[in-house]
């Protein structure tokens, strides 16, 4: 109905108030953006105006202020390694678990997704002291182990739903053929996963990569700190520097919201796909 | 032998596939949860080899003094409260929208998601900044009385800013699973009742809703998950202030485990947010389950 509807003066309505509604949702960006590109006087007297002379100072000095490529980089290595891990152990786990529906493992399955519920907060303060003393304190490594547990519950139940959806003929006739159980996980199952990975990623990258909390508890040394963790402690040092915090926040966004913007189309289906099965 | 070489065999795949995803659940999640329910019937500061067991303590001190905590949950439990109507409603309303024929949907579905890619944190101190910068260059330039109230000064203007921040942030989300569902519903139906004299409002009332119900499900246990665990949010945009009017339960913990190093105290606090997280979440889709209808 709605691809042969007419262009009526009721629809046009309609979009004059969608694209209304799509700049009010722009005003934030356009006041961080034009602020960015002022000194820090002309950001006093005319906050809502564009810059009168269009300044990258700001930018110059916030890249060293909250070494940029720094933080950008254990950002990116923090969320890519995090991100092969789980998607291997969880789609591993996910395969054995239900293929294998020993009481053992369906008990396994319960308590993964049980697990969900549970608030972050709720074991916040215990972890540090785990984590200090399985020595992963300090180390992006021992952040990545982090997202790995905190991760598990949603991959797995993802990996879990998607798998139940591929027919079991298909592994059967591959190991008529002599194929070996790792390499029917490795050549046959894995592959047909992929765009459940596709999901799994997405969701996965949104979350690390924006994180604040379990990072700030786990990486303490200046060098370690990610985009969110360097923002934070640019803030404790530059109180209402706007000017300069204009900058550092654009720079801040400006990688996943390119990202975002690359991607859309993957993003949106799988957002879809994963709240609907989650 | 062959039948227990089978039988190893079969143990060794279990353990290649099952084993590390299992370790690191059991040390980073189920360790931490279980050392927090005994934390919280004692008296550490965190540091200190000293721990002092001191049974139902610390539960009778946040139920019966702590004011502050009193004040968390009640903070938390009406922003919730906003935050879920009115994201769910906005989300909704814009899903209506952007399924009609419009030639710029595609466009402004991807403008209402982008606050969503960008992390609280940030967020929180962009709209620091046009809460007390922007809002009041409006008002100046405008005269309008909104923009000149005193933002995130006072309580009331602190409360509904952190809402204004998190439904901007959360509704394009919620639409794009309400613009999945809504694609879903049977046109037929819908024309059936037009054609049978319904008005619009009424097919959407008596067909359209009752039919999307499992994505209301959907939303509203994601919506309440956030607005109770939101912390990044509330720690850059107002830092629980001003008088500790804005403080969430999240931030509450926090502060008292990691701030006042109170861990006995923070973990019991947290054990008290976590059965109310998950009572609440069960209840809620227990009973909007219990809409759902087959098409």
């Amino acid at each position: 109905m709605a691809e042969t509807e007419k262009y009526t003066a009721g629809k046009l309505a309609l979009e004059i108030v969608g694209i209304l509604l799509g700049l009010l949702f722009l005003v934030p960006f356009y006041f961080l953006i034009v602020n960015s590109f002022k000194g820090f006087a002309e950001l006093q007297t005319s906050t809502s105006s564009l810059p009168k002379a269009w300044t990258f100072d700001n930018y110059s000095r916030v890249w060293d202020i909250i070494d940029f490529p720094a933080a950008f980089m254990n950002s990116f290595w923090i969320t890519v390694l995090s991100n092969i891990g789980l998607v291997v152990l969880s789609a591993m786990a996910a395969y054995r678990i239900l293929r294998y529906p020993s009481r053992f493992n369906r008990i396994l399955f319960l308590l993964f997704v049980a697990a969900m519920v549970i608030p972050f907060q709720s074991i916040m303060i215990p972890l540090v002291r785990v984590a200090d003393g399985a020595g992963l304190m300090d180390s992006m490594y021992g952040l990545i182990v982090c997202y790995f547990g905190f991760g598990v519950s949603l991959n797995l139940f993802l990996y879990h739903g998607f798998i139940r959806s591929i027919p079991l003929e298909i592994e059967e006739a591959a190991y008529v053929d002599g194929c070996s159980r790792y390499g029917l996980f490795w050549r046959i199952v894995f592959p047909l996963l992929k765009p459940i990975t596709v999901t799994v990623v997405i969701l996965n990258t949104l979350w690390i990569w924006n994180d604040y909390l379990l990072p700030s508890l786990i990486l303490h040394k200046a060098e370690l700190r990610t985009i969110p963790l360097s923002t934070y402690s640019f803030f404790g040092q530059y109180t209402k520097q706007w000017d300069l915090a204009m900058a550092a926040l654009t720079l801040g966004i400006l990688p996943i919201v390119i990202f975002f913007l690359a991607l859309q189309k993957h993003i949106i289906a799988g957002i879809t796909a994963g709240s609907v099965k989650g | 032998m062959e039948k227990s070489g089978r039988k190893l065999d079969n143990m060794v795949h279990q353990w290649v596939f099952v084993g590390p995803m299992l370790l690191f659940f059991a040390v980073i999640v189920i360790l931490p949860f279980l050392m927090n329910i005994y934390y919280s019937f004692t008296e550490w500061n965190g540091v200190s080899s000293e721990m002092k067991f001191v049974g139902f303590a610390n539960y009778e001190r946040i139920l019966m003094e702590d004011t502050d905590f009193r004040n968390a949950f009640w903070f938390t439990t009406r922003f919730s409260i906003a935050q879920i109507v009115l994201t769910n409603a906005i989300g909704f309303a814009l899903a209506l929208l952007l399924t009609r024929a419009l030639k710029t949907r595609n466009v402004l579905r991807t403008v209402f998601f982008m606050p969503n890619v960008i992390g609280g944190l940030l967020l929180g101190f962009i709209w620091q900044f046009i809460f007390v910068k922007g809002f009041a260059s409006i008002g100046e330039a405008t005269g309008w009385a909104f923009f000149e109230l005193p933002w995130l000064g006072d309580a009331p203007t602190a409360f509904w800013g952190i809402v204004i921040v998190a439904v901007w942030q959360g509704a394009g989300y919620v639409m794009i699973i309400y613009i999945a569902a809504l694609g879903n519903v049977p046109k037929d139906l819908q024309e059936a009742a037009l054609i049978d004299g319904a008005n619009r409002w009424q097919v959407l009332r008596n067909i359209t809703i009752p039919l999307i119900m499992p994505a209301f499900t959907i939303c509203l246990f994601l919506t309440i998950s956030w607005a109770f665990k939101m912390f990044d949010l509330n720690l850059s945009l107002t830092k629980g202030g001003p008088f500790n009017s804005t403080e969430s339960v999240a931030l509450n913990i926090y502060q008292e485990a990691f701030r006042n190093n109170k861990y006995g105290l923070g973990t019991a606090k947290s054990l008290i947010f976590f059965v109310a997280v998950a009572l609440i979440s069960l209840i809620q889709v227990s009973l909007t389950k219990r809409k759902e209808v087959e098409a």
